[in-house]
């Protein structure tokens, strides 16, 4: 018969960057439930932004996430543009374009060090984090700042690019191509990495979708849905088709962030290249009035902003659903039957970013 | 004002997230607006990309039925909720407590308009600021 115990998985756990913590049931190695508590750095960053102005805020929900935090800004300030019926000009459109996936390759590359890390592949690791310095470098080239770039602005961006530094952002694309051609197939096919992913922590399409499942966890198990899709910023304009896999473990969950890497890639030389000229933000008038809800693509999947103004300056609620906070519930129908030692991999695999989820 | 949005009351709640489901609605999240005399609560679903919500006025003192029971990945924002805005929520598929998002020595229901001022001094060792 086998021995039922309960063991703690976090929040400080050697594979965790943040803390999350999972009370485990076990049947001898096998998990048979898992129940998960967040709460250790809650921010009450919500209750700030209702003492902020609306201007101010977009700098405040930058600071959600140290990862995607250009895309919260994009988020929350194409939450305001309309609801103050702001045209934002399109050379804006495309240079929040080209940062948000500036973002989204060195988010991937910042999971998949760590997901390399977590099942002891250090080579990997590092192999992706060096990668990932090449995008980092380009965000401190074109907006002065690694991560925190503080360019989104109600309105539109802070900052224009010259044609030199457009053409230095293509030359980084080739360079990161040429890196990924070398790093991607060796992991795609390495037997490690294989028999550590594969048929581990599968879901299927139907659970994914009940359970809210959003961004690569959502995509990996066949459900076909990348907001993006819907044409916000330039996307609409640069022929994006979302990426998509049917086996629904860990391998799939990878497999769709290495070929979005790839994609990220082309989505930022289309947008230089068809980058239009012109002005890069216009001036807000008036105050925000009435209930807005604004979502984008984040690289963890849809992130969701409700804004309720009252004509006044600041906003009466601000409320942010990151994609993470969805995909909890998916990761607990994902752990059950899986072994202890995959905990790990499995938690990993829907590259959690606490700090966001608990703002 | 929102788009594709249903106003609902307590009685006829889980009658309308249930009646969504079959017809491939997906749950996104719930947002609670406290509104001074009552709070709004919106469940938000999207199909296709286009969001729909079913808004439910609540009077303070009220409590919240839960449709975790029909919709799993509601479970943690109700506790976030309860925990945020001290609403008594009923029937949770997983309760909290009040511990879902806020630690012991936290102030109650910090995301009220008017929070009611501490009642207990915070716990040996919490941060002072909550």
């Amino acid at each position: 018969m086998a021995r039922k115990s309960v063991i703690p998985f976090g929040p400080q756990h050697p594979v965790l960057p943040e803390p999350l913590h999972l009370r485990l049931v076990l049947e001898d190695e096998r998990v048979v439930e898992a129940l998960p508590s967040i709460g250790y750095i809650h921010r009450g960053l919500e209750k700030l932004a209702e003492q902020k102005d609306y201007i101010q805020d977009a700098f405040l929900v930058e600071r959600t996430c140290g990862i995607c935090s250009f895309i919260h800004a994009l988020t929350y300030c194409q939450g305001i543009e309309a609801l103050l019926k702001l045209e934002v000009p399109p050379r804006a459109r495309y240079l929040r374009t080209v940062w948000s996936e500036m973002h989204r390759v060195h988010s991937h590359l910042l999971w998949l060090g760590l997901l390399a890390d977590a099942f002891g592949f250090e080579n990997l690791f590092m192999q992706a984090w060096r990668a990932r310095e090449e995008v980092v470098d380009l965000m401190e080239v074109t907006a002065g700042a690694r991560i925190m770039l503080g360019m989104c602005c109600v309105g539109g961006v802070r900052r224009d690019l010259t044609d030199e530094q457009l053409a230095a952002v293509l030359k980084s694309m080739d360079k990161l191509n040429r890196q990924f051609d070398d790093l991607i197939p060796v992991i795609l096919k390495d037997y490690s990495v294989q028999q550590r992913l594969r048929g581990v922590g599968r879901i299927s399409r139907e659970t994914a979708y009940e359970r809210g499942a959003v961004g690569p966890v959502a995509r990996a198990s066949g459900v076909a849905r990348d907001f993006r899709e819907t044409g916000y910023a330039a996307y609409g304009e640069l022929g994006f088709v979302p990426v998509v896999e049917t086996e629904g473990d860990c391998y799939a969950r990878m497999e769709v962030r290495l070929a979005e890497l790839y994609q990220c890639l082309h989505l930022v030389r289309a947008a230089v290249r068809k980058m239009p000229s012109g002005p890069i933000s216009v001036t807000p008038k008036g105050n925000p009035d009435g209930e807005y809800v604004s979502r984008t693509e984040q690289p963890r999947g849809e992130v969701v902003y409700y804004l309720k103004g009252n004509g006044g300056k600041n906003l009466d609620r601000l409320r942010i659903r990151t994609p993470t906070f969805a995909n909890i519930a998916p990761l607990l129908a994902m752990l059950p039957g899986c072994e202890l030692a995959d905990v790990p991999v499995i938690v990993l695999s829907i590259d959690p970013c606490i700090s966001c989820t608990e703002r | 004002m929102l788009q594709n949005c249903k106003d609902v009351t307590r009685e006829n709640l889980l009658t309308e997230v249930a009646s969504r489901l079959p017809l491939g609605y997906r749950f996104v999240t719930m947002t609670c607006v406290d509104l001074g005399d009552a709070f709004d609560v919106l469940y938000h679903f999207d199909k296709n990309y286009e969001l729909s919500t079913l808004r439910l006025r609540l009077p303070k003192g009220e409590t919240l039925p839960s449709v975790s029971g029909l919709v799993f990945a509601a479970v943690l924002v109700e506790n976030e909720i309860k925990d945020l805005f001290g609403i008594a929520v009923t029937g949770l598929a997983i309760d909290y407590q009040g511990h879902f998002i806020l630690a012991d020595g936290a102030p109650t229901a910090p995301l009220l308009k008017n929070p009611p001022p501490p009642t207990a001094p915070a716990a040996e060792g919490a941060p002072k600021n909550g």
